[in-house]
């Protein structure tokens, strides 16, 4: 299982990319950090996700 | 008023050693709307002794709800706008403005070095666009970025969060300008005082949101 956000997802395997895809965010208004490292978009498509990551979604809205 | 006259007023109000950390302490601040403009006349009276300030944009009527701007200063630059605010807010403080858009390619450069950065963009895309860039490329960096302030629903439900060591985020996460809500001035400054209190807290040397 992967941490997402605090819930556990079966998200083992899959690539960063898909998560956000599944999950119905938009990279371009999230930031990714997988075990306290950020994960740069560059690299979405192609980092996956292992059983135990713990990762966080910061999902930014408008406004300033 | 002299300069031994303002260290001496905060000196009595913050007491030797965090006037000296303030004093000492420089801040970037990122877009002065109404997040950046609230948080920049902050750190100013708080004794910040230097704050860099980035915009690309100027001053427009519809500013005027909730951003520390004035009437005759529409049309302005908003870096010169305000930067003038400041100065007679805090005339010793340095401020060092710069008219840019800041990018993935010019934020390595132009924030080099700056220990305390604010990201107070408006638009979603680009608050996640700056917090990567500085989080990844400016390792030595704290950032104190902000997401969601709009409408009118409860101050009580904005707050700081600390994500990483070197990543803290305020606002509800919430209210989206994008879902019609507007941008009210005292819930946008509730946002820009946590993120300003967060910033003053790091630079005297605390780190818990």
């Amino acid at each position: 299982m992967v941490k997402v956000n605090g819930a556990a997802l079966d998200a083992d395997g899959m690539t960063v990319s898909a998560l956000l895809a599944q999950e119905q965010y938009d990279e371009k208004r999230v930031v990714v950090e997988c075990n306290l490292e950020i994960v740069p978009k560059a690299q979405y498509a192609e980092t996956i996700l292992h059983d135990g990551d713990t990762i966080e979604i910061v999902s930014f809205v408008g406004g300033g | 008023m002299t300069r031994d006259e303002w260290d001496a007023a905060l000196t009595e109000r913050h007491g030797k050693a965090l006037h000296e950390r303030f004093s000492a302490g420089c801040a970037a601040v990122c877009g002065l709307g109404g997040l950046g403009s609230n948080i920049a006349i902050h750190l100013a009276r708080a004794g910040v002794g230097q704050l860099r300030l980035f915009d690309f944009d100027t001053v427009d009527i519809s500013n005027l709800n909730r951003q520390q701007y004035f009437p005759d200063q529409l049309g302005m630059e908003k870096t010169a706008a305000l930067a003038q605010t400041l100065r007679r807010i805090a005339p010793y403080c340095k401020i060092i403005a710069q008219t840019v858009r800041l990018t993935p390619e010019n934020i390595p450069v132009l924030l080099q070095g700056i220990p305390v950065i604010c990201e107070a963009f408006d638009r979603a895309d680009q608050k996640a666009m700056l917090t990567e860039t500085v989080l990844t490329q400016l390792p030595e960096a704290c950032l104190v970025a902000a997401s969601g302030m709009a409408g009118l629903d409860s101050a009580n439900a904005i707050r700081t969060r600390r994500i990483l060591p070197r990543f803290y985020l305020c606002g509800d996460g919430q209210s989206d300008i994008a879902d019609g809500m507007g941008l009210i001035s005292a819930r946008v400054a509730v946002c820009a005082a946590h993120q300003a209190n967060m910033i003053l807290r790091l630079l005297a040397g605390e780190s818990e949101p």
